[in-house]
């Protein structure tokens, strides 16, 4: 079973292995999340439980999601993600039933989901990693560029997709198959090795790694 | 940051660096020399300490052979088995990068009594 579970990035920090090395590692809060709500072959064509994360002033609510919180008799929260499952798994499900971190144990790999930072209008050698122009030889005015963007009278246009300067960050990033380092369900607290997209206190969703699912 | 740093406090094994720059230190570091493990001691002035939390280091120089010798070790490093001062500097800076243009008498750290 693969849930989507909701929780922030707290920070980065480093942590040492017994012979020494030293890990950086990433501090997350996972959960607690809620069912608040199920989608069932008969009724959706799917099997799907719907999971929510952090709670909100009343005053808040979505007038569109406010009714969802009140059937499944739960206080409104800020975050909500559907996670597919088999039928039988979804029979194990209640609605209102809290979700916890203990799903994950150390050890395990998981996929982590974040919006990456946001880096504004950025040049072509930040957002693609292209090698700009040599600084020395004569170079004049020209030493984060990208070069040439295409051939002459043919095409006598520019390739869609080229690779040029823009809005960098901000979208959805995922990184697939991160260790985590350890587990604490006592505050919800969740350790991965390496990076996390997005800055901290960010949103994210974590779920056990789709390539290592038997 | 209030987890991360109480994640990072479990991980520290000094809540206070038992030294300063100037002092003369022997750092005793555990070294694995293929199964056996055996303990090598370093010894000479700290000539920094940089880093907060888990992260801090600190540098130590010494004179080898007429070479002079820096290592950066990171205080709460599980390698490190003790670190014992040998004697108290009397500096007046924090980092002492001036020792490294020193050689013989000038580039001892004077003694606090």
């Amino acid at each position: 079973m693969r849930l989507l579970m909701l929780g922030n990035k707290l920070g980065m920090t480093q942590v040492f292995e017994q012979n020494g090395t030293v890990i950086p590692v990433t501090v997350l809060k996972i959960g607690p999340c809620w069912v608040v709500d199920k989608r069932t072959e008969e009724k959706n064509g799917y099997n799907a439980v719907i999971l929510a994360y952090e709670d909100i002033k009343e005053n808040r609510t979505r007038k569109s999601e406010e009714g969802q919180f009140k059937k499944a008799k739960l206080s409104p929260k800020r975050y909500m993600r559907e996670s597919r499952v088999t039928k039988e798994e979804l029979d194990k499900f209640e609605i209102g039933q809290e979700v916890n971190i203990d799903l994950f144990k150390k050890g395990d790999f998981v996929d982590i989901s974040g919006r990456s930072k946001g880096r504004g209008f950025t040049g072509v050698m930040k957002r693609h990693g292209m090698a700009g122009a040599k600084r020395s030889h004569g170079t004049h005015e020209y030493f984060r560029h990208g070069g040439s963007i295409g051939a002459s009278a043919s095409p006598s246009r520019v390739f869609k997709g080229k690779k040029m300067a823009g809005r960098y960050g901000g979208t959805r990033v995922t990184l697939q198959n991160l260790v985590v380092a350890d587990v604490r369900p006592d505050k919800s607290i969740m350790i991965v090795k390496g990076a996390v997209p997005g800055p901290n206190r960010g949103n994210i969703e974590v779920a056990h790694s789709i390539k290592r699912m038997k | 940051m209030k987890v991360v740093d109480e994640i990072e406090k479990e991980y520290e094994k000094y809540k206070k660096i038992p030294f300063k720059p100037g002092d003369r230190v022997k750092v005793h570091l555990k070294i694995v020399e293929g199964k056996r493990e055996r303990v090598q001691v370093f010894e000479g002035y700290v000539i920094a300490i940089k880093g907060s939390g888990i992260k801090k280091t600190f540098r130590v120089r010494r004179e080898s052979y007429g070479i002079g010798v820096e290592r950066v070790f990171p205080l709460h490093s599980p390698r490190i088995e003790k670190i014992e001062v040998v004697r108290k500097g009397k500096v007046k800076r924090a980092k002492l990068y001036y020792l490294r243009e020193r050689v013989g008498k000038s580039a001892q750290v004077k003694q606090t009594l």
